[in-house]
């Protein structure tokens, strides 16, 4: 793939080393070719009848016309130009109009055995002429020789034939044509004539193969003289617009890592996921049991892409668009209008329509035309009949890988059985695939049956680790916090009671609160009243200790008053003994300036 | 069918192809067409051979048309020509095709269904 990649781009280069090739035009085998078949030389495309050998070389032609400015030759022994041009307009290729733009040029080779009488020597130069004439009549650069081989059963003598086949390639070679020669897958060999002894340049096989009643067609280069190419079987789907292989099968993990992220569409999702929802360019699981609502999460995300105008793709291989489109309208999502927007893409159809691989092709090849930045595949579970399918993983591995390369933001969802111990062994294959993984439950209990959703991974960033409850109204699709009860988580029913339990408890603590709150007021007002008696009490002591002060020192002044008169009226000195005088003068002293 | 017309036309056509052509006395009762590539030997042989059956077998009752494709190339696909030289015999029809140098007289007769005179 690395050598691929790197030849690829040696192509673009103004001077390719190696083989010069011609492109084929059909999206894919240019990459398995590393640039196409050999510029000049014959390639051999063999395989059974119905594996699209004429479908393949007609394109080949058809595409150097119209791109390449390489007009060609269209030889063919079985079909008729009126069934070729039949089977190239399905395609929308009008070949009438090209023949008269003389980019192709078309030439029946039609041989009646029974008209046909065998006399002597003869040699193939009828032929080499016709095709010499066509060749020059539009300067083709390409021939397809388309089946040759019929040319065995017409002709009785098969030296001959192969002595001139050996020379009409050699011939072609000369001419400097790129030639593509169609031959029947034959028992033992390639082909039934052995025509890959002449052609030996290029040889590719295409395969048809039935399993369980599926088929797939496969393309594998079985051999490339002179360059390197890929060397694998590769699935490949003949679409409305032709050939598509598919040719990623990288093993190499390259592909580049976003830092933004996306919204789920479902708020409460996005809070479980770091708060932000889903890295852009991941992938996502969204596994469930019937009906826990791995549709609806579906539809929410791509919701949620085109609101935000971005492109989305929802393959839907349970339901058909319509009943997608109403069954989504019962939970408020009005997918309808980002539909008529042209912002989003419902691609329906039973997963049985094609082998798991072809299912593939043809994603890859929705995803290339349509160019979403979200793609929701409903549900991965349905691709393949067999539970054991070993193919599952790899085939999505590599759509994982193609939408990340792509930058598209996937999200998976599916089925698991109703058994939990189930859950995670048969999604073990694939989980590990995927950067989120989602797991919708339903809990049982209490009489009723509840959706919960968890995060069982989700790389890269935080994410919850809580079982939440998952609601779907008639707005959309949410998420509720589940009660945990001891070792039960309490949804639903249980859930409601529990919160009204809550709610009346609190109420009743809120109501206890304010009655102490009052008693509390009510003691501080009875300190209050103590505090004022008490003070009260203590200012009439205060006025009683005055008033009593007061008195005796008005009645020392009083006693002062008369021992004075007294000696005064005697003319003595007043008596030495009225010692505590000063004293008491003091207190007057400091009650008066008081 | 008006086999003096048939005549006619297949002249005009051999003039313009550049073909010898050998006119029977009265009515061409068989119209031969013989495809060459070039003057190769295998083509002189051929019409050396097939010149001798018809004057053996059908003296005076034919006309050979002879188309060398490499002068024109467009006329080897109106026949479905392959391989050459390849004699077609336009009249009677059906149409028959005998490949080769034509150098086996009998499967001539039988390839040409003309009953041997000897």
């Amino acid at each position: 793939m690395a050598r691929q990649e790197k030849s690829i781009a040696r192509q673009s280069a103004p001077a390719p080393i190696g083989l010069p090739k011609a492109p084929t035009g059909i999206q894919g085998l240019d990459e398995i070719t590393e640039g196409g078949f050999p510029l000049g030389r014959p390639t051999l495309i063999c395989g059974a009848a119905g594996s699209g050998k004429t479908m393949l070389a007609a394109e080949f032609l058809v595409h150097g016309a119209l791109e390449y400015g390489e007009p060609g030759v269209f030889m063919m022994f079985e079909e008729s130009a009126e069934e070729l041009a039949q089977n190239l307009r399905s395609l929308g290729v009008d070949l009438d109009r090209l023949r008269k733009q003389k980019k192709i040029a078309v030439d029946h080779v039609h041989i009646e055995r029974n008209e046909i009488q065998e006399t002597g020597e003869y040699d193939l130069e009828g032929l080499f002429i016709r095709l010499g004439h066509a060749i020059d009549s539009i300067g083709a650069k390409r021939v397809v020789l388309d089946t040759i081989e019929a040319l065995f059963s017409g002709l009785p003598n098969h030296a001959v034939l192969r002595a001139e086949l050996r020379r009409l390639f050699r011939w072609l070679k000369d001419r400097g044509v790129t030639a593509v020669i169609t031959g029947e897958r034959g028992e033992q060999s390639l082909t039934r004539y052995g025509l890959e002894e002449y052609v030996a340049d290029c040889v590719i096989l295409l395969d048809h193969r039935i399993v369980d009643q599926v088929s797939t067609r496969r393309l594998r280069v079985v051999k490339y003289r002179g360059t390197a190419h890929g060397t694998n079987e590769y699935p490949f789907l003949i679409a409305a617009n032709g050939i598509s292989v598919l040719p990623i099968t990288s093993m190499r993990l390259d592909h580049p890592a976003s830092t933004e992220r996306v919204s789920t569409g479902i708020s409460g999702l996005d809070d479980m996921l770091g708060g932000a929802g889903l890295y852009r360019g991941s992938s996502a699981l969204v596994s469930g049991a019937p009906g826990t609502g791995k549709s609806s999460t579906g539809a929410s995300f791509v919701d949620a892409a085109c609101r935000r105008g971005e492109r989305a793709l929802l393959f839907a291989y349970e339901e058909s668009s319509r009943q997608l489109l109403r069954n989504m309208g019962s939970i408020g999502l009005d997918l309808a209008r980002w539909q008529a927007q042209g912002l989003l893409h419902i691609d329906a159809s039973r997963p049985t329509l094609h082998g798991l691989e072809q299912h593939l092709v043809h994603m890859y090849e929705l995803v290339r035309r349509l160019n979403p930045s979200v793609v929701v595949v409903d549900p991965i579970s349905n691709f393949t009949l067999d539970k054991d399918d070993r193919s599952l993983k790899p085939t999505l591995m590599r759509l994982i890988d193609y939408l990340k390369q792509q930058g598209v933001t996937a999200l998976f969802t599916s089925l698991t059985s109703d058994a939990s111990a189930d859950v995670a062994e048969s999604q073990v294959g694939v989980s590990s695939l995927m950067d989120t993984w989602i797991l919708l439950s339903n809990v049982a209990g209490n009489g009723e049956r509840t959706r919960t959703l968890q995060v069982l991974k989700s790389r890269g960033m935080p994410h919850s680790h809580q079982v939440r409850e998952f609601l779907m109204s008639d707005h959309g699709v949410g998420l509720v916090d589940v009660y945990l009860s001891g070792d039960r988580v309490l949804t639903g029913t249980a859930r409601i009671s529990q919160v009204a339990q809550e709610e009346a408890a609190s109420d009743l603590r809120r109501r206890d609160h304010e009655r102490r709150f009052n008693e509390l007021a009510s003691h501080r007002k009875a300190i209050d009243a103590q505090i004022a008696a008490l003070e009260a009490q203590a200012s009439e002591r205060v006025g009683a200790v005055e008033f009593a002060i007061e008195r005796e020192r008005l009645q020392a002044e009083g006693v002062n008053a008369r021992a004075r008169a007294i000696a005064r009226s005697r003319d003595v000195p007043p008596p030495r003994a009225v010692a505590p005088k000063p004293e008491s003068g003091r207190t007057t002293r400091r009650r008066s300036a008081k | 069918m008006n086999a003096r017309a048939v005549e006619s036309k297949f002249s005009q056509r051999a003039g313009k192809s550049r073909a010898t052509t050998l006119e029977g006395t009265e009515v061409a009762e068989w119209q031969l067409r013989l495809y060459v590539a070039g003057q190769t030997v295998k083509s002189m042989a051929a019409f050396d051979n097939l010149k001798r059956v018809c004057e053996t077998h059908l003296a005076g009752r034919y006309t050979i048309e002879v188309v060398d494709l490499l002068v024109n190339p467009r006329l080897a696909a109106g026949d479905q020509i392959l391989a050459v030289p390849t004699l077609v015999r336009k009249f009677p029809e059906p149409i028959r095709k005998i490949i080769g140098d034509l150098s086996n007289e009998e499967r001539v007769l039988v390839g040409l269904d003309v009953l041997p005179l000897r």
